[in-house]
C-alpha cells in the first residue's frame, strides 16, 4: 500500500512538470501532448461502446465533430456567440449524447458487421453535413470550416495569454496540458466506475450473450443506448476541448480515418480495460510525431538524402503494428483482466 | 396447493409446422413439473414462447392469476419466471461470480449516475449484490470457484452456475431446459439433489429432460407432449402406464 502512494505520488509529479520539460524542447510537443490527450479521451469513450458493450461503432468521430461543432458555434465570431466553457462544454456532451441516442435507436437489433456499417454511414453524414450546411443558411460555413474559435476563460485564468509565477512561464499550451489533465482523471474515475458496477456489468453481459442477457432481465434496449449515449458524451466533450485549444476547426478533422485510428487505439491498447486503452492512445498518438522529428534526420545521417518519407513509413510501421499485435496478442497489449485469465488459462 | 402459472390455449406456429397445438396446463406453487415427449415434441418451443423468446400465435398464460406479458424475455424474467438453456449460455469471459451478480440486475437499481458518484446508496447496493451472489454460489456448490472464469468451469459446474444466475432474479418459476443433457451420472447425481434441494425451500420448477428415469424420480407430475400436443398429464406413475405415451415413445399406434 505505501509502495503504491509513492508511486502515485511520483506520477502526479511527473506529470505535472511534463509541460515545463516539454517546453525546454519545443512548445509543439506541448500541443502533441494536448491531442495525445484528446485521443486518450475518445479511446475510453469508444471503449465503453465497443469493449464493454461489444457494439463495434466505425462512426464515433461524429461525436467528437458534434462537441467540436457545438464550441465553434456558440463560441465564435461566426454567430458572434460567445458563451462560456461551463454551458458550452456540458451542451456539447449533451448534443453528443442525444447523436449517440439517434444513432443507438435505429442499430438496435444489429450486431457485428451490419452494425459497423451503419454506424459508418452515420459517422460519414455527420461529416458531410458540417461540410454542406452553409447553404442556403450558412450554419457550419462549409469545408471552409470555423476560425477565430474562442479559447477557454475560466474565471480571469485566459487560456490562450501567456502567465508568469514562480518565475515561470505558463504559456498557452501549458494551461491547457493542466485542465486536460484534470479532466481525463475524471473521464478515468469515472470509466473504472462505470466497468465496476451494475450497468458496466450489463454492458459486458451484452457483450458475452445478448439472449442470456434477456433471459435474466436486462433490458438490452435501454442498455445498450445508454452505452452509445455515455460512449458519445465523452467524444462530446473531448470534440469541445479540440474546438477551444485549435481555435480552428473543418470537416477535414473529423474523417473515417480517424474513427479507424480510435477503434485502433482501442483494440491495440486492449479492448476493456482502461489502462490498456490509455496506453494505446498514447502509443498511436505519440509514435507518429517521434518518427515525423527522427526519421527524416536519420535517414540523412545514414544515407546523406532522404530516402522514405516519414508520412509513408507511418502507415507501413503502423499496418506493421496492427498485424503483430493482433497475431501475438489477439486481446491487446494490455488486456481486460479477465480476458487475460483466460488466456493464460488456454495456454495451460 | 394453489395455481401458480397457467397456459390456456397456447399455439405457436412456424411456417408450416405446428409446432405447439392448443396447449394448456397448470403449474402449482411449490412442485416440480416435468414436461417430457420424444425429440421435436415442441418442449423447447413451448419454453421459447413461455420465455419471451418467440411471440406467441394464440393463447394466453397466467403466472399468479394475472396476464403475463410475454412481449420480450426481460419482461418475463420480471414478473418471475427464470430459465436456463439446452445448451448453456453463460457470460463466459465473466468470472462465476459476476454471472451470478449480472443476475441481481433485475432487483436492483444502482444507474449511471450512482454508479459514477459511488453513492452511498449504490456502494450499499453492490455490497448487498455481492453478498448475494457469493450465498447462491455456495448454494450450488460453487463457492470455491467465485473467481473462475465461466468458460472455464466443467460441463457441470457451468449447468449449476446457470441456476444460481437464474435463482438470482427471485423467480416464482425457475424453468430449466434439459439441464442433465451431456451430464455423466455424478453429475447427473448432484443435478438431482439440487433440484430436490430447490423444492424443499420452495421454488416451483418446470423441468424440460430426455432423462425418463430422472423426470420419474423427480417430478411430482408430469406432462408429456408429442408433435406439439398434450397427451398426458399426470402423477409419474400414471404417465408411465398411459398407453398413449408408450406408443410416442416407442412407435405405433396406440
Amino acid at each position: 500500500m505505501k509502495r503504491r502512494t509513492l508511486g502515485l505520488i511520483l506520477v502526479a509529479t511527473a506529470l505535472v512538470l511534463l509541460p515545463l520539460v516539454l517546453t525546454q524542447i519545443g512548445t509543439a510537443w506541448v500541443r502533441i501532448t494536448n491531442l495525445a490527450i484528446l485521443f486518450v479521451f475518445l479511446a475510453l469513450g469508444l471503449n465503453i461502446v465497443v469493449g464493454m458493450a461489444g457494439l463495434l461503432d466505425l462512426g464515433y468521430v461524429a461525436f467528437y465533430a458534434v462537441g467540436a461543432y457545438t464550441w465553434a458555434l456558440l463560441a465564435s465570431p461566426h454567430f458572434d456567440l460567445h458563451l462560456p466553457f461551463w454551458v458550452i462544454l456540458p451542451l456539447g456532451a449533451l448534443f453528443a449524447c442525444i447523436a449517440g441516442a439517434l444513432l443507438g435507436a435505429p442499430t438496435l437489433r444489429l450486431r457485428g458487421d451490419y452494425l459497423a456499417i451503419v454506424t459508418l454511414g452515420f459517422g460519414e453524414i455527420v461529416r458531410i453535413f458540417m461540410n454542406n450546411l452553409s447553404a442556403p443558411f450558412n450554419i457550419t460555413n462549409g469545408p471552409k470550416g470555423i476560425t477565430r474559435i474562442d479559447g477557454l476563460k475560466i474565471g480571469g485564468l485566459d487560456f490562450r495569454a501567456t502567465d508568469h509565477f514562480l518565475g515561470l512561464d505558463f504559456t498557452g499550451p501549458v494551461k491547457d496540458y493542466y485542465l486536460l489533465l484534470l479532466l481525463l482523471l475524471g473521464v478515468i474515475i469515472v470509466n473504472l466506475r462505470l466497468q465496476d458496477s451494475r450497468i458496466g456489468r450489463a454492458w459486458v453481459a451484452i457483450r458475452e450473450d445478448e439472449i442470456a442477457a434477456k433471459a435474466v432481465g436486462i433490458n438490452t434496449r435501454n442498455i445498450k443506448l445508454l452505452a452509445f449515449a455515455m460512449g458519445a458524451s465523452f467524444g462530446g466533450i473531448a470534440g469541445g476541448m479540440f474546438a477551444a485549444i485549435q481555435g480552428f476547426i473543418s470537416p477535414e478533422s473529423f474523417v473515417l480515418n480517424e474513427s479507424i485510428m480510435i477503434l485502433a487505439m482501442v483494440v491495440l491498447g486492449g479492448m476493456g480495460n482502461v489502462w490498456g486503452v490509455i496506453a494505446g492512445a498514447l502509443l498511436l498518438s505519440f509514435v507518429p510525431e517521434l518518427l515525423r522529428y527522427s526519421v527524416e534526420p536519420l535517414q540523412r545521417a545514414m544515407f546523406g538524402r532522404m530516402l522514405i518519407d516519414p508520412e509513408v513509413l507511418r502507415m507501413l510501421l503502423f499496418g506493421m503494428a496492427l498485424v503483430l499485435t493482433m497475431r501475438l496478442r489477439p486481446a491487446g497489449l494490455w488486456p481486460e483482466a479477465r480476458h487475460r485469465r483466460e488466456m493464460s488459462g488456454a495456454d495451460r | 396447493m394453489s395455481v401458480l402459472l397457467e397456459a390456456r390455449h397456447v399455439s405457436k406456429r412456424f411456417g408450416g409446422v405446428q409446432a405447439l397445438k392448443d396447449i394448456s396446463l397448470t403449474i402449482r406453487r411449490g412442485e416440480i413439473y416435468g414436461l417430457i415427449g420424444p425429440n421435436g415434441a415442441g418442449k423447447t418451443t413451448f419454453f421459447n414462447v413461455l420465455t419471451g423468446l418467440y411471440p406467441l400465435d394464440a393463447g394466453e398464460v397466467r403466472l399468479d392469476g394475472r396476464p403475463l406479458n410475454l412481449s420480450s424475455p426481460h419482461r418475463v424474467a420480471a414478473a418471475g419466471i427464470a430459465r436456463t438453456f439446452q445448451n448453456i449460455r453463460l457470460f463466459g469471459n465473466m468470472t462465476a461470480l459476476e454471472n451470478v451478480m449480472v443476475g441481481r440486475h433485475l432487483r436492483t437499481r444502482a444507474g449511471v449516475f450512482g454508479a459514477i458518484l459511488r453513492t452511498r446508496a449504490q456502494r450499499e447496493e453492490e455490497r448487498a449484490i455481492c453478498r448475494r451472489a457469493e450465498e447462491l454460489l455456495h448454494y450450488v456448490d460453487l463457492g470455491h470457484r467465485a473467481h473462475d472464469l465461466a468458460r472455464h468451469l466443467s460441463y457441470g459446474e457451468q449447468r449449476r452456475l446457470e441456476i444460481a444466475r437464474a435463482l438470482a432474479t427471485e423467480p416464482k418459476l425457475l424453468a430449466l431446459d434439459e439441464p442433465a443433457a451431456g451430464m455423466n451420472a455424478t453429475e447427473t447425481a448432484a443435478l438431482r439433489e439440487l433440484i430436490a434441494g430447490l423444492r424443499e425451500d420452495g421454488v416451483t420448477v418446470l423441468l424440460i429432460e430426455h432423462d425418463v428415469k430422472l423426470v420419474m424420480g423427480l417430478c411430482d407430475r408430469v406432462a408429456v407432449l408429442d408433435y406439439g400436443e398434450k397427451i398426458a398429464e399426470d402423477v409419474p406413475a400414471v404417465v408411465q402406464k398411459d398407453p398413449k405415451v408408450i406408443a410416442a415413445y416407442l412407435g405405433g399406434s396406440a
